[in-house]
């Protein structure tokens, strides 16, 4: 076993566990965070994407115990203080999700193509959501939302 | 989806992770951005006894430029180099092919060294290192030693590096002159790896080649420099017919990889045009 | 006046819970000491087992139990079948392997342990012996009475053989002044749905009650069928589907793990859980389409069509699964498509491979029906020298509704339709005159433009339950609660096509109340009265007009209570905007809600409460309809395909929330796409399935598809209240032959007139370089 000692959503969680334990088990099965969810088992399909000290990442191919001191971020950590994420909002607002499995993980892949590019094109959009897939929705309404959260967001950063 | 048991040992320091490859030897992997090996883990087609991790090595993830070259740390991630303002400004090839590498997740974890040693055939990365003459910095218990890309991929998932070496550095000369680069990839639908990915890094003098690299990955059990195509473009015009021409040998001698998607003759003609397209876009960059 | 909530794009309700990570997947349920089951699969397509050890496997901490096919087999019922076809035949289709397998990922033993990896390192320890056999995986070549035979006491691959359809078809095609006739086939698809299988089961030997978590489009269904399986009373197996992730009918079906699992907690007085993995997804889970079909249609000089012929052999894989044998059924009863043909035969051959089975994926046999039309009025048009669009407007019926419904020979009566609106629409759309100017001008100067066009029809809202191997009606109960907030139980179970939100629309504006006042609930069968599901485009068509129904009911109850409560006659009084008005009196339906639960004053012979249930039996089936037209341009060099537009006009009736419309349109064109240009399951001669992971087999990706142009025209169906039609199937029928023809169309000048699915960009540049 090895003692790790990790930061999710703001709380710091301190536990022992399994060198070959993924990082995505740790949030699901140890923490109870299942909305970050797992689709594949070849490190495809995004599904599991949560942030780790900042950067998405697919959480089904890193250990557990690579986040050790690290800070990490999960969908249930996104809205702040009871307000949705403006890419939580966007997403609802234009239907960018069907089943919802996949959602999790395109609102945390959205979230970061945004915090690096406030004005992505459709086509900066659609490649930057390639390794998150989807089934159901086609992607259209996800490419609208992803564009309605880039305003959002500008228009809140202005705002401040 | 879940790997078998194993012994997990995060290295502090680029000696220590050597001593731990000497202690475990061939049940020891090294670890970094993981991103090749741990979904290889997880399907258990590999079932390493001991991890190494040697991402939490100080100060192995660096892009400088030092004695006249870039030097880019091991575990320096795709997306560190996709978005280096010196890496933009002195040899724009890794950014562009790290754009085009995996998808945004695994750019932000996976690691240079690592897919350089992983020597997957349908990287992106061994085509570009080809392209720009970079030298792979081995580090073994006898120190380090610098192995040429041309040297390094020696046959399917095989590299020069000898057991207890791990990879530290990538070196490349800073490209002098009137330079223009490109990297152009057909992607496998379901992967995302190259079916065929082409590097070029190209000199231009006066409306003419003066030199050029060409690395081709995806189309052969590892990844190549197309000298027949750097031979002929070399002194020459930078014209479509020309282009063309070299391009035409961008498949010689080529031993062919093929699958459900590509048949070695179809990667065979990818590889022409896509050369052709890499060099004439480079050559336009060129100025 | 209160806000009207049916025919506007209103927020899904469902979504709050889902955009933030807290809706339970079947895998997010958590229950105390759970242990974890992992299945051993057969590694080989057909063999024969000679021994399986599983000692080892026994013996690592952390194992509880590890059953094989001698434990289990005879103690469970065979996994059911509920198609039915004359003289078919009908595999012991067990829940484990026990003297041999059928294909790769055929289950051989369940290993139960404290923790999922445990469970896994030991299904890694477990032996088995096998003794290899011939596999058969060419659904055409299995039928040859040489090939090696897979269910030995049948002494022949052959399923079953069925003729369908009306009409003189010899006279048909002789009276044609051409017949046209083409090979087609069409590529076993994997569903994918993003969340793959899972079940939980937790028993309560005091109350002999075994709950089960599972991951389905038909919780009632396959209460009924696990509950035979396992040999227990139905009403003591409460089947809950949780949030699912995804259909696509690959979990309308009853599966072998679904009673294993509760078996195994039955047997260990612990839950027990399996998740299925994504490879074993691949391999274990129902397969799509696998048709080889010879197309012949004769047709008269001047396009119109004089009869058609479809010999089909169906892909059945090893064993039968809930549907598997009536999907070439479906595509017999489509063969039709939008088009007048006075004579159709289809003959299908179903053969047995040592593949997966196939069954329901989204479309289920129309995608193929509707392919095969499509392609041959192509094919017309090349033949003849006209323009696709052309050919189709020849073969049109008349607009048509209820008084004059459009009948088929294949023996259908099509609700309403008109086809050429639809078409018009689209053509504007493309402007598909100056379309076809500029592909003329593209192709002068080299490059390679395609247009595809598809004008389609399907068939929803199953069914009528005469049609239907288990019914076809569905059920709604409707209860309005005493703080007049509205609880709507449908027997449908959506998953994902937003019906928490339509069905509320519906409520919302029956009752005058906010869609927020009303909560839908599915999916348990210990709290909804039975249903159908989920499946076939039906969830609005029957279980919303279910709903409806119920309403009806209710606001006819609503209404003789409020005049009691006023004091007038239940004749005189109206109800408006959630009030009851009459004899100059009104009386809010909250008041209501309340009295009838306080029940002070009621009514004599009045039930106390307001709750209504409706089970909705259909008459016909619903028939919507559209036009596709895709661009594709070709990169002359390399083969490649590249989307330039893509528009779409649907007609699915009346809309309920065109927003959700428009979504469950996307989806279907990009699984449409993924057919025509990505997706296969390759099985090798050997047996193996060489696309066994998402590294393989391809699923659209966000860059790989276009944007598209959507509208719709509204035709109602004159076959429920609400006049819709469906919608769930559309995109993934009309978009694939669109998609295909727009490729084909786009090599038209190295007179390329047909190409297999999916059209790779090699098979493409194979085509140009021979012309060279």
């Amino acid at each position: 076993m090895k003692k790790i000692s990790v930061t999710v959503n703001g709380t710091t969680h301190q536990s022992d566990v399994e060198p070959r334990l993924l990082l995505v088990h740790y949030l699901r099965d140890v923490l109870n965070l299942t909305g970050t969810h797992v689709g594949c088992e070849t490190s495809l399909c995004g599904a599991c994407t949560v942030m780790v000290d900042g950067q998405a990442v697919k959480s089904c191919t890193m250990l557990a115990a690579q986040a050790d001191g690290a800070t990490v971020t999960t969908i249930e950590g996104l809205a702040q203080s009871g307000e949705l994420h403006p890419v939580q909002q966007a997403f609802w607002e234009h239907h960018g999700l069907q089943c919802g499995y996949c959602t999790p993980g395109m609102i945390m892949a959205t979230a970061q193509i945004l915090q690096r590019n406030p004005d992505p094109t459709e086509d900066e959009i659609r490649h930057g959501l390639e390794g998150n897939l989807c089934r159901c929705t086609g992607y259209q309404h996800i490419v609208q939302a992803v564009q309605c959260a880039a305003k959002k967001m500008k228009s809140k950063s202005v705002a401040r | 989806m879940f790997p078998a048991n194993f012994e997990y040992i995060a290295a502090k320091s680029l000696d220590e992770a050597v001593s731990l490859l000497a202690r475990y030897k061939d049940d020891a992997k090294l670890l970094a951005g993981g991103h090749s090996l741990l979904p290889a883990m997880k399907l258990r087609l590999s079932q390493p006894k001991v991890l190494i991790d040697i991402s939490r090595v100080k100060d192995l993830a660096y892009i400088r430029e030092e004695g006249g070259q870039v030097r880019i740390g091991a575990t320096t991630t795709h997306f560190q180099i996709e978005t280096s303002d010196l890496l933009r400004r002195v040899c724009p090839l890794l950014p562009e092919t790290a754009t085009n590498l995996g998808d945004m997740q695994v750019r932000n974890k996976g690691t240079i060294g690592g897919s350089v040693a992983h020597a997957d055939p349908a990287a992106d990365w061994p085509a570009a290192v080809i392209a720009v003459n970079a030298e792979i910095v081995a580090f073994g218990p006898k120190g380090a030693r610098a192995i040429k890309a041309d040297e390094f991929f020696t046959e399917l998932f095989a590299t020069a590096l000898q057991p207890g070496e791990i990879v530290k550095e990538i070196r490349i000369p800073a490209p002098k002159g009137v330079v223009g680069q490109s990297y152009m990839k057909v992607r496998h639908p379901a992967s995302g790896f190259a079916v065929v990915g082409i590097a070029v890094s190209m000199t231009a003098d006066g409306g003419k080649c003066a030199a050029c690299g060409v690395g081709i990955t995806g189309v052969s059990p590892t990844a190549y420099r197309a000298s027949a195509v750097e031979r002929a473009m070399k002194g020459a015009a930078l014209d479509a017919k020309s282009i063309a021409a070299a391009a035409g040998h961008a498949g010689d001698g080529a031993d062919l990889n093929s699958d459900l998607f590509a048949s070695g003759e179809y990667r065979k003609h990818l590889a022409q045009i896509y050369t052709r397209r890499a060099l004439e876009t480079a050559a336009s960059r060129a100025k | 006046m209160a806000e009207k909530f049916v025919g506007k794009s209103v927020k899904r309700t469902e979504d709050p819970r889902l955009i933030q990570g807290l809706a339970h997947y079947v895998d997010d349920i958590k229950l105390p000491d759970t242990l974890h089951a992992v299945f051993l699969r057969s590694i080989h397509a057909h063999a024969r087992i000679k021994s399986i050890d599983t000692s080892a496997a026994q013996k690592l901490p952390g194992v509880v139990a590890v059953y094989t096919g001698k434990d289990m087999s005879q103690k469970i019922g065979p996994v059911p079948c509920g198609a039915a076809i004359p003289e078919m035949k009908v595999p012991d289709h067990r829940v484990l392997a026990t003297s041999k397998v059928y294909w790769v990922g055929h289950p051989l033993a369940v290993v139960v342990a404290e923790n999922k990896y445990i469970a896994r390192d030991a299904a890694d320890m477990i032996q088995v012996d096998y003794e290899e056999l011939p596999a058969v995986v060419d659904e055409e070549k299995a039928a040859d009475p040489k090939s090696p035979v897979i269910h030995e006491k049948f002494g022949t691959n052959i399923a079953y053989k069925l003729t369908a359809g009306e009409g003189d078809i010899e006279a048909a095609l002789k009276s044609a002044d051409k017949i046209i006739k083409q090979k087609i086939l069409h590529r076993r698809l994997v569903p994918i749905a993003m969340e793959t299988r899972g079940v939980l089961a937790r028993y309560y030997p005091g109350e002999q009650e075994l709950t089960l978590w599972t991951s389905t489009q038909i919780p009632h269904l396959a209460r009924t069928q696990v509950a035979v399986m396992l040999g227990m009373p139905e009403n003591k197996l409460r089947l809950i589907a949780p949030e699912v992730g995804g259909g696509f009918g690959s979990k309308l079906n009853v599966y072998a793990e679904e009673a294993m699992i509760g078996w195994c907690a039955m047997q260990l007085g612990r839950p027990v859980k399996w998740i299925e993995g994504r490879r074993e997804n691949i391999q274990a889970t129902i397969h799509g389409r696998g048709q080889t079909g010879y197309v012949e249609i004769g047709v008269k000089k001047d396009g119109t069509i004089t009869g058609f012929r479809y010999n089909v052999f169906a892909d059945m894989g090893s064993y039968f699964q809930l549907l598997t044998p009536a999907i070439p059924t479906l595509t017999g009863l489509m063969l039709s498509g939008c088009y007048k043909i006075p004579a159709i035969q289809m003959n299908v051959t179903a053969c047995f491979t040592t593949k997966m089975s196939t069954d329901a994926y989204r479309g289920a046999g129309r995608p193929e029906a509707t392919y095969v039309i499509e392609r041959a009025l192509d094919l017309i048009a090349a033949e003849l020298g006209m323009d696709p669009v052309e050919v189709r407007r020849k073969n049109f019926p008349e607009p048509f509704g209820a008084d004059n419904p459009f009948k088929t020979a294949t023996g259908l009566f099509y609700d309403s339709g008109n086809y050429q609106a639809a078409l018009d629409k689209a053509l504007k759309m493309a402007d598909y005159t100056k379309l076809r100017d500029q592909q003329q001008k593209a192709r002068k100067e080299g490059r390679l433009i395609g247009i595809g066009v598809s004008t389609y029809v399907e068939i929803c809202a199953m069914g009528p339950s005469a049609a239907m191997p288990a019914g076809g009606w569905e059920s709604a109960t409707v209860r309005i609660e005493p703080t007049c907030k509205v609880t709507v139980l449908t027997g449908a179970s959506p998953h994902g096509q937003g019906q928490e939100t339509s069905f509320a629309q519906i409520a919302a504006d029956e009752l005058g109340v906010g869609v927020n006042d009303v909560t839908v609930i599915h999916g348990d069968t210990a709290v909804v009265q039975y249903g159908i599901g989920t499946f076939g485009s039906r969830a609005t068509a029957v279980g919303g007009t279910a709903v409806y129904m119920a309403l009806q009911k209710l606001k006819g109850k609503a209404t003789e209570l409020a005049a009691h409560l006023m004091g007038v006659d239940a004749k005189s009084v109206s109800f408006a905007d959630g009030k009851f008005s009459g004899g100059g009196k009104s009386i809010t339906i909250q008041e209501v809600a309340l009295g009838a639960h306080l029940a002070k004053s009621l009514p004599p012979d009045m039930e106390p409460g307001l709750s209504a249930t409706s089970f909705f039996e259909p008459k016909n089936f619903t028939f919507p309809f559209g036009t596709h037209i895709c661009v594709v341009e070709v990169d002359r060099e390399t083969g490649e395909i590249h989307f330039q537009r893509y528009i779409a006009v649907d007609d699915c009736g009346k809309q309920i929330n065109p927003l959700l419309v428009h979504g469950q349109v996307h989806g279907g064109i990009v699984q449409s796409i993924g057919q025509a240009l990505f997706e296969e399951a390759v099985y090798d001669e050997q047996g193996q399935l060489v696309t066994g992971t998402l590294m393989d087999y391809a699923v659209p990706k966000a860059a790989q598809v276009p944007k598209f142009e959507l509208d719709s025209t509204e035709t109602p169906s004159p076959v429920n209240p609400l006049g819709v039609k469906g919608v769930g199937e559309a995109g993934s029928i009309g978009a694939t032959p669109a998609v295909v023809a727009a490729v084909v169309d786009a090599l038209a000048p190295f007179g390329v007139r047909h190409l297999d699915m999916p059209i790779k960009p090699e098979n493409v540049w194979r085509i140009i370089s021979k012309s060279a």
